[in-house]
C-alpha cells in the first residue's frame, strides 16, 4: 500500500489555495490540492507525485475520509458537466464533481428531484456515491447507491471500467460506499424521481421518549420521508424528547422554480466557549417549544425541509477553530431501543453539548455497496464541539457501546474510531481492500487499517 | 394569397374610436417566443467560454463550439445539449492554423444557419519568464492571442459587415492596458487585440455590426490555477453573467468585474518615469 508517510517527504509545494478542510475541521492535515477539470486529467495529473492521492469534492464529510496527510487531493468540483438527461425515464448522467445543488437546479424546473437527498445539497455526485449517503427516505428508498445505474471508474494505472450491477459488478459494489479508494469516478448515471411541486407536505409531532418515537415511526412506515430531531441534553422528565418530522412531495401541481442562492454566511470562527451546555440546552428547549402544539402540519418548500442548515454557508464556524466531532451509529433493531436510550443517557450525563441530534429508522432496502453504512435498525447522529480531555473520551465510550450493541459507525462522520472498532464494524474490509487502488488512500483508511494507537 | 392587413388585428371600439387593446413593444416581446440566438464559440473549452455557454444553453440558444481537444469538447457539447441548447454543433480545430479559418468559419455558420454572435475566447497565458529568454515561446503567445483572433475577426468582420448584422465579442484582458514586467508578453498580445478590436469597431459599427472588447481582470479558471492569490480572483460564473448581459446590451468595451475600469484608469495615469520603477 502506498502510504504518504513511508518515506521522508520533501516539503509539500507551497500552494496558493488554502488548506483543504473537512466539515468538522478536525483533524487538520496538510496536503497538496490539485483541481481536476476534465475526465481525462486522472491519472496523468499525478504523474511524478510522491505519496498517495485521493479524489475529493466539497469537503462535507466531517472527519478524515476526505483528507490525506502530505498526499495529493484531487478536487473534482470543476469537473461538473451534465452529460445527458432523459425526461421520460429521469435518467441523468453527469460528471462526478457536480454538486447535488447543481443537479437540483437543473432537475427541479424540469419536474424531477433527487432519489435520495442528504442533509446538505453541497456534496458532489462522486462523494454521494463514495460515501453511499442516505436520506430521510432510507426506510423505503434505500441509500443513494440504490439509484446509481452506472458509472465509469479510472484506476491510477489508467485502466477504465464501466461499472453497472451486471458489468464489473464487483467494482460497482466496492465503489459504492468505497470512500474513493477504488479509483476515481469520472461520471455517473442516476435515476431521478418525478415531482409536480417544490412543496413538501410536512407534519411535525412532539414525542417524549424512545417508545413514543418508535410508535410514531411504526405509524409512518408508508410516509416517504421521516426523521426526528431529538434533544440529547435533557434528562429526567424531558429525556429523549423530540420532534418527529414526516413529509412527502406535495401532489398539487405548483410552479417548479429554481432555488435562489443562499445569502447568509457565518462570518467568523465562534470562540470556544460559545457552545456550552447552557447555550445548547437553551437552543434545544427553544427548538422543542418552537412548535407550540403537539402536532403541526404545513406545506413547506423543499429547501428548508431537506437542507435547513444550507441557508447559512460555513455554519461549522459556529464550533470555532477546534471544530466538531460527529458521531453516527446504526444499530440493528434487536438492540436499537436499549442502545439508543443508553447512548442518550451517556451523552446527557457527560454534559457535552450536542444539538442537531438526529434519530431515524433505517429500512431494509439493501444497498449494492460492499462497505455501505446503513443497515436495518436505528441511526442516531450527534455532534460535539471538540473539547480537549472530554470529547474523545466520550466518543470512545459511545463507540464501544455501539460495538457491544452490534452496531457500526459511519466513516463519513468519523474522526476517531480505532482500527479494532473499524474491523468489528466492517468485517468485510479485507474483501474490500482487494479492490482498493494502490495509489489512492485517505487519512481515514491509513488510520483504521494501521496499527492500533497505544493509548 | 392573403387579404389580411395589419388593421384587421387592431381592435377599435367604434363608439369612442379608442383602441381597446394596445400592447407595448416590451409586452409583445415578453409574450412572443424567444428566437434562439445563433452563437459561434471559438475556444469553447476555456473556463470563461464554458461558463458563458451554460447561460446561453439554459436560455435555449443555438451553439457551435470550436476547440482543440476532442474529449474536452465532447464533454462541453454534451453539457450544453443537456442544459437546453436548441442546437449544439462542434468542430475540432487548432485555431493557430489561420489557413484553415475560412473553411472552419463557413462550416460553422452553415451549421448554425446564420450567425448572431461570435465569441472569441482563444488564448494562452504562457510563461513570462520563458518568453523573456526564448522568443519562440513569445511568438507562440503572440500568435495564439493576437494573430489567430485577428485572422478570425477579419473573416467574421467582413461576413457580418456584408449582412449588416451580428455581434463579434472577443476576450482581451486588462493586462493589455499597460505593459508590466510580470506579464508583458501576454499583455502586449492582448494590447494588440484590444487595438485591433477598436479599429474594427470603428470600421464596421456603422454597418450595423457590434464589435465588443471584453477585458476581464483575473478570473478563477483553469488558466489562472495555482497562481498566487487565485482564491481572491473573480468568480467565473459571475464574470460570464456580466459578459452575456453586455453582449445582449451591445456594450463596446466591458471591464469585468467593473472595478477594473477604475483600477486600470489609475494604472494608466501613473507617469512612466515612476511606473518603470514599480514592481507590478
Amino acid at each position: 500500500m502506498a502510504t504518504a508517510s513511508s518515506a521522508p517527504q520533501p516539503e509539500p509545494a507551497k500552494n496558493a489555495t488554502p488548506r483543504f478542510e473537512s466539515w468538522g475541521r478536525y483533524p487538520t492535515l496538510d496536503a497538496t490540492v490539485l483541481p481536476m477539470h476534465w475526465q481525462g486529467d486522472f491519472p496523468g495529473m499525478i504523474d511524478g507525485v510522491h505519496g498517495g492521492a485521493l479524489a475529493v469534492g466539497m469537503g462535507r464529510s466531517y472527519g478524515d475520509v476526505c483528507l490525506l496527510k502530505d498526499g495529493t487531493l484531487l478536487k473534482t468540483t470543476s469537473m461538473n458537466r451534465l452529460l445527458g438527461f432523459d425526461a421520460n425515464t429521469g435518467l441523468l448522467t453527469a460528471e462526478a464533481g457536480i454538486t447535488l445543488a447543481a443537479i437540483l437546479d437543473f432537475a427541479v424546473p424540469r419536474g424531477f428531484f433527487l432519489p435520495v437527498a442528504p442533509g446538505t445539497k453541497y456534496v458532489t455526485l462522486g462523494g454521494a456515491i463514495a460515501n453511499d449517503i442516505h436520506g430521510k427516505n432510507h426506510h423505503n428508498a434505500g441509500t443513494f447507491g440504490c439509484h446509481v445505474m452506472r458509472f465509469e471508474l479510472v484506476r491510477s494505472d489508467g485502466t477504465r471500467r464501466l461499472c453497472t450491477p451486471t458489468e464489473n459488478p464487483d467494482y460497482f459494489g466496492a465503489t459504492i460506499g468505497g470512500l474513493g479508494l477504488t479509483g476515481v469516478i469520472r461520471w455517473a448515471q442516476i435515476r431521478l424521481r418525478p415531482i409536480v411541486s417544490r412543496m413538501i407536505d410536512y407534519q411535525g409531532t412532539q414525542f417524549h421518549g424512545i417508545d413514543e418515537f418508535l410508535a410514531l415511526n411504526e405509524q409512518s412506515q408508508n410516509v416517504e420521508y421521516t426523521v426526528s430531531w431529538i434533544d440529547a441534553n435533557s434528562a429526567g422528565r424531558n429525556f429523549a424528547r423530540g420532534i418527529f418530522m414526516q413529509g412527502h412531495h406535495s401532489n398539487v401541481p405548483a410552479p417548479l422554480t429554481k432555488s435562489r442562492p443562499p445569502k447568509l454566511v457565518f462570518p467568523f470562527d465562534a470562540p470556544g466557549f460559545a457552545l456550552n451546555s447552557a447555550t445548547v440546552g437553551l437552543f434545544n428547549t427553544v427548538f422543542f417549544h418552537k412548535q407550540m402544539k403537539k402536532s403541526v402540519t404545513a406545506l413547506q418548500d423543499y429547501e428548508p425541509y431537506f437542507f435547513p442548515l444550507d441557508k447559512v454557508l460555513h455554519w461549522n464556524r459556529m464550533y470555532g477553530k477546534r471544530g466538531l466531532l460527529q458521531f453516527q451509529y446504526a444499530i440493528p433493531w434487536e438492540h436499537a431501543r436499549e442502545a439508543t436510550e443508553a447512548v442518550l443517557r451517556a451523552v446527557s450525563k457527560s454534559g457535552l453539548a450536542s444539538f442537531l441530534a438526529v434519530l431515524k429508522a433505517f429500512g431494509d432496502v439493501p444497498s449494492p455497496g460492499l462497505m455501505s453504512f446503513p443497515r436495518p435498525g436505528l441511526t442516531l447522529a450527534l455532534d460535539f464541539p471538540i473539547k480537549p480531555e472530554k470529547s474523545f473520551a466520550l466518543f470512545k465510550r459511545l463507540a464501544d457501546m455501539t460495538r457491544e450493541f452490534g452496531g457500526r459507525l459511519y466513516p463519513a462522520k468519523d474522526a476517531a474510531m480505532t482500527p479494532s472498532q473499524f474491523r468489528a464494524f466492517y468485517p468485510q474490509w479485507e474483501r474490500f481492500a482487494r479492490y482498493k487502488d494502490p495509489v489512492l488512500t485517505s487519512a481515514f483508511w491509513e488510520r483504521v487499517t494501521g496499527e492500533e494507537a497505544a493509548s | 394569397m392573403s387579404d389580411f392587413s395589419a388593421s384587421d388585428f387592431s381592435a377599435v371600439d367604434p363608439s369612442t374610436q379608442e383602441p381597446l387593446l394596445q400592447l407595448r413593444a416590451s409586452e409583445i416581446a415578453a409574450t412572443a417566443p424567444r428566437v434562439p440566438k445563433r452563437i459561434l464559440v471559438l475556444g469553447a473549452t476555456s473556463g470563461i467560454a464554458e461558463a458563458c455557454c451554460r447561460l446561453w444553453a439554459e436560455r435555449g440558444d443555438s451553439l457551435f463550439l470550436v476547440a482543440r481537444d476532442p474529449e474536452k469538447l465532447s464533454a462541453v457539447a454534451a453539457d450544453m445539449h443537456t442544459r437546453g441548447a436548441t442546437y449544439v454543433g462542434s468542430a475540432i480545430a487548432n485555431l493557430d492554423d489561420t489557413a484553415g479559418h475560412p473553411e472552419l468559419l463557413a462550416h460553422a455558420i452553415n451549421s448554425l444557419a446564420g450567425l448572431d454572435i461570435a465569441f472569441l475566447a482563444l488564448g494562452v497565458l504562457g510563461d513570462q519568464s520563458q518568453a523573456e529568454r526564448n522568443f519562440a515561446h513569445a511568438a507562440e503567445i503572440l500568435h495564439t492571442n493576437f494573430a489567430a483572433p485577428a485572422s478570425l475577426l477579419t473573416w467574421l468582420g467582413n461576413y457580418c459587415a456584408q449582412r449588416h448584422s451580428g455581434t463579434l465579442a472577443a476576450l482581451s484582458s486588462v493586462a493589455g492596458d499597460r505593459g508590466r514586467k510580470s506579464n508583458y508578453v501576454y499583455g502586449s498580445s492582448k494590447a494588440g487585440l484590444t487595438a485591433f478590436l477598436g479599429g474594427l469597431r470603428n470600421r464596421i459599427d456603422r454597418d450595423g455590426v457590434r464589435v465588443m472588447t471584453i477585458k476581464p481582470g483575473p478570473v478563477r479558471t483553469a488558466m489562472t490555477e495555482g497562481m498566487k492569490g487565485s482564491e481572491k480572483f473573480a468568480d467565473g460564473n459571475e464574470v460570464a453573467a456580466a459578459i452575456v448581459k453586455a453582449i445582449d446590451d451591445g456594450t463596446d468595451v466591458l471591464y469585468v468585474p467593473g472595478k477594473w475600469r477604475v483600477i486600470m484608469a489609475v494604472i494608466r495615469a501613473i507617469p512612466e518615469r515612476i511606473f518603470k520603477k514599480l514592481n507590478l
